[in-house]
């Protein structure tokens, strides 16, 4: 009955629904690309590890030094490295561990050499580049997962200490070395970091992994491969001239440990070896916390949008209640009619509500429907899978039939308390 | 008043009333009382009611505060069941407010209303809205059909709102637009039917909840007078076949007269009554 006053009225239904149409399309759209965003970034952020809690040193703010001299202050915009005394040391670290010896993993070390260079097998014309970097051999364990060691093995704290060793993909084997990846464990090869040679001796080769952004950008060119050579901590360290400290580290909490207490634990141990340093401080950042961070920014934007889309459900709620005035007016005698077959004012009211809902609930139908097609195509170009969420669709539709009850409960009583007299009389 | 109006044709009503003392169960299947179907008949102490009894009926309309406008000015009026009624009167005489008043879509001012039993004054509009869905069946010089909806939609109307089930509706709508010969037309849309089409339709639809009163105003007046003749042939029909009361409000005085009695209403007053001749006129 409802269905046949829409129908009747194609072109004025449409134009009614609209405002809603609209407004529920933009919720659908941005919670689809809200959802195939926090999806996305969740899903590659978890495979970097949520319980890494990565400690590193920051310059203090001017508030944590307020009343320190001026000079501090000047000394702190000259200095923009940590010198030697701020540095993270193993005996922080180790401290560090003794104090919490159930909620820590492991702790990865690094140290970053920079990028080596050496000759092309077979064409000693190119040069092929890698990047070098000291690790711990938990830093290089917690990789396994990912890149699994196809000869040799890995790096060993104790009996690699100060060795010329190194650890390279299967990719730098291929490229720089010759011959299959068994033969190569063992082998020599000289590296050319910032002007000065190091020749280091294969002692295993890993899987390797096209970077994730490297094929992103297209650069799949074989001579500029992004590989990675991994030698022993200190051997590092001297390479790259640094001090015996860090100024990152990677600490990885123990499965149960809520990280995102922890990481407030572990920022207040280490930021207590700084209180009497003037300039630097230690912070403790988790991936988790990145993530919430982001998922806050993300629900800020929606929120934004939202509102937006509600000014659009409430100029369209009231679009359908004009319409629905409207309509009661034009069926006075309708209704005047149905009075006097002895309708009772609820059941007049009853067919005016559902007329309203109907209307509502079709715009609604097609906000969602053009929602989910918005946000896919949206997803789309960001180049992420659209995820529409179905108990964001269920409410849209449920909220969109509420505007129908709301805005047509109006217009439905001013039906349902006319004055069957007159309106039987009206012209 | 009162007196005058029963005393004009008591015979005529009794008699029509006696062969059915059921005032209020007119079904033809019930009209032939078996002494054993009736037993509160029984004792026989129980008078024959009047369908329709008001006494003293005042209409009056506030224009602005200070000017009352009154309508009606103390109307006595008995229907007896099954009787066939017209209601005569010029324009303004007051023959809208009065019907509006026995098909209970307005109060009186003053006066007492008893239809069928029911204290007019009494009922909630609720109450009001049952009466007209189960005891009254309108048929309006416009047809009021409602519109996009079709012949057998509309007849099943009534029923909706007296909460008949669906299959039962459908049934009954078309049985009795089977009875006014729309038949063929169940699904055409009002538009597509021609006003004595519509006017068979509306009188189903006003005889499809078995009412006690059927309440035609002007129903011919937007007719021809061949379709005019056929309608108030359906009227006579249903009069005699299913013993329907019957008010029928009109100016022509040729149609008044084919109805049994005829009251003339003039300045909100009844001021005459006659029988009617009963004879069909050529319209």
């Amino acid at each position: 009955m409802a269905l046949v006053s829409v129908r009747s009225n194609k072109m004025r239904s449409l134009l009614t629904m609209l405002g809603i149409i609209i407004g529920i399309a933009a919720v659908i759209a941005i919670v689809t690309v809200g959802n195939s965003m926090t999806g996305t970034v969740t899903d590659s952020m978890s495979g970097m590890g949520v319980s890494n809690i990565t400690l590193s040193l920051s310059q203090k703010s001017s508030e944590d030094t307020s009343g320190t001299a001026q000079g501090v202050t000047l000394r702190r915009f000259m200095d923009s490295t940590p010198g030697a005394d701020d540095l993270i040391t193993d005996e922080m670290l180790d401290e560090f561990t003794a104090a919490f010896p159930n909620e820590v993993s492991r702790i990865d070390l690094s140290q970053e050499v920079g990028s080596g260079t050496i000759e092309k097998y077979g064409d000693p014309e190119t040069t092929i580049t890698a990047t070098v970097s000291g690790s711990n051999a938990a830093a290089l364990q917690a990789m396994e997962d990912d890149t699994p060691i196809l000869a040799g093995r890995w790096l060993d704290d104790e009996k690699d200490a100060g060795r010329q060793v190194a650890v390279v993909s299967e990719k730098f084997v291929e490229q720089a070395i010759g011959g299959s990846n068994l033969e190569a464990v063992g082998k020599s090869f000289t590296l050319n970091i910032n002007g000065f040679l190091y020749t280091f001796y294969i002692n295993g080769v890993y899987e390797y992994t096209e970077n994730v952004y490297a094929s992103m950008f297209g650069i799949t060119d074989d001579d500029q491969i992004q590989t990675n050579i991994y030698i022993p901590l200190d051997v590092a360290k001297t390479i790259a001239g640094a001090d015996a400290g860090y100024q990152s580290v990677t600490i990885v909490a123990a499965n149960g440990v809520d990280v995102t207490n922890f990481v407030d634990t572990v920022g207040s141990f280490f930021a207590s070896y700084y209180t009497y340093n003037d300039t630097w401080t230690a912070s403790a950042s988790s991936i988790s916390s990145l993530v919430e961070s982001m998922t806050e920014m993300l629900n800020t934007m929606s929120l934004g949008i939202s509102a937006i889309a509600a000014i659009s459900l409430l100029v369209g709620g009231i679009g359908v209640m004009n319409i629905m005035m409207v309509s009661v007016t034009e069926r006075t005698r309708e209704i005047g009619t149905r009075k006097a077959l002895g309708a009772p004012g609820s059941a007049i009211r009853m067919q005016f509500i559902t007329e309203s809902v109907i209307l509502c609930l079709i715009g609604g139908i097609i906000g969602v429907a053009l929602g989910i097609g918005l946000g896919a195509a949206l997803s789309s170009v960001v180049g992420m899978a659209a995820r529409p969420s179905i108990g964001s669709i269920l409410v849209a539709v449920g909220f969109s039939m509420a505007i129908g009850v709301f805005f047509g409960y109006y217009p439905a009583n001013k039906a349902a308390r006319l004055n069957p007299i007159d309106a039987l009389r009206y012209e | 008043m009162m007196k005058q109006t029963r005393a004009a044709a008591p015979g005529d009503t009794r008699r029509l009333h006696l062969p059915q003392p059921h005032g209020d169960a007119p079904a033809p299947a019930e009209a032939a009382p078996a002494p054993e179907a009736a037993p509160e008949e029984a004792p026989g102490a129980e008078a024959p009611r009047p369908l329709i009894e008001m006494h003293g009926i005042h209409k009056s309309y506030y224009i602005g505060k200070p000017n009352e406008l009154e309508i009606l000015h103390g109307i006595d009026l008995t229907v007896w069941p099954g009787e066939f009624v017209a209601i005569v009167g010029e324009s303004g005489s007051g023959k809208s407010t009065l019907m509006n008043i026995i098909g209970v879509l307005d109060k009186p001012t003053a006066g007492e209303y008893t239809l069928d039993g029911v204290d007019i004054h009494r009922a909630a509009d609720n109450e009001l809205a049952a009466i007209r869905n189960r005891k009254i069946g309108f048929v309006f010089q416009t047809y009021n059909l409602i519109g996009r909806q079709s012949a057998l939609k509309n007849v099943e109307l009534p029923m909706l709102y007296a909460g008949v089930p669906a299959a039962e509706r459908t049934r009954r709508a078309k049985d009795w637009l089977g009875r006014v010969g729309m038949a063929e037309r169940i699904r055409h849309q009002p538009n597509e039917l021609s006003g004595g089409q519509k006017q068979r339709v509306a009188i189903a639809r006003a005889m499809v909840n078995e009412p006690a009163l059927i309440l035609a105003d002007e129903p011919t007046g937007a007719l021809d007078s061949e379709t005019s003749r056929i309608v108030m042939d359906l009227f006579h029909e249903m009069h005699e076949k299913y013993h329907k009361t019957i008010v029928l409000i009109t100016h022509n005085p040729a149609l008044a007269d084919e109805c049994q009695r005829v009251l003339t209403l003039r300045d909100g007053r009844i001021v005459g009554e006659r029988k009617g001749s009963g004879r069909r006129a050529a319209l």
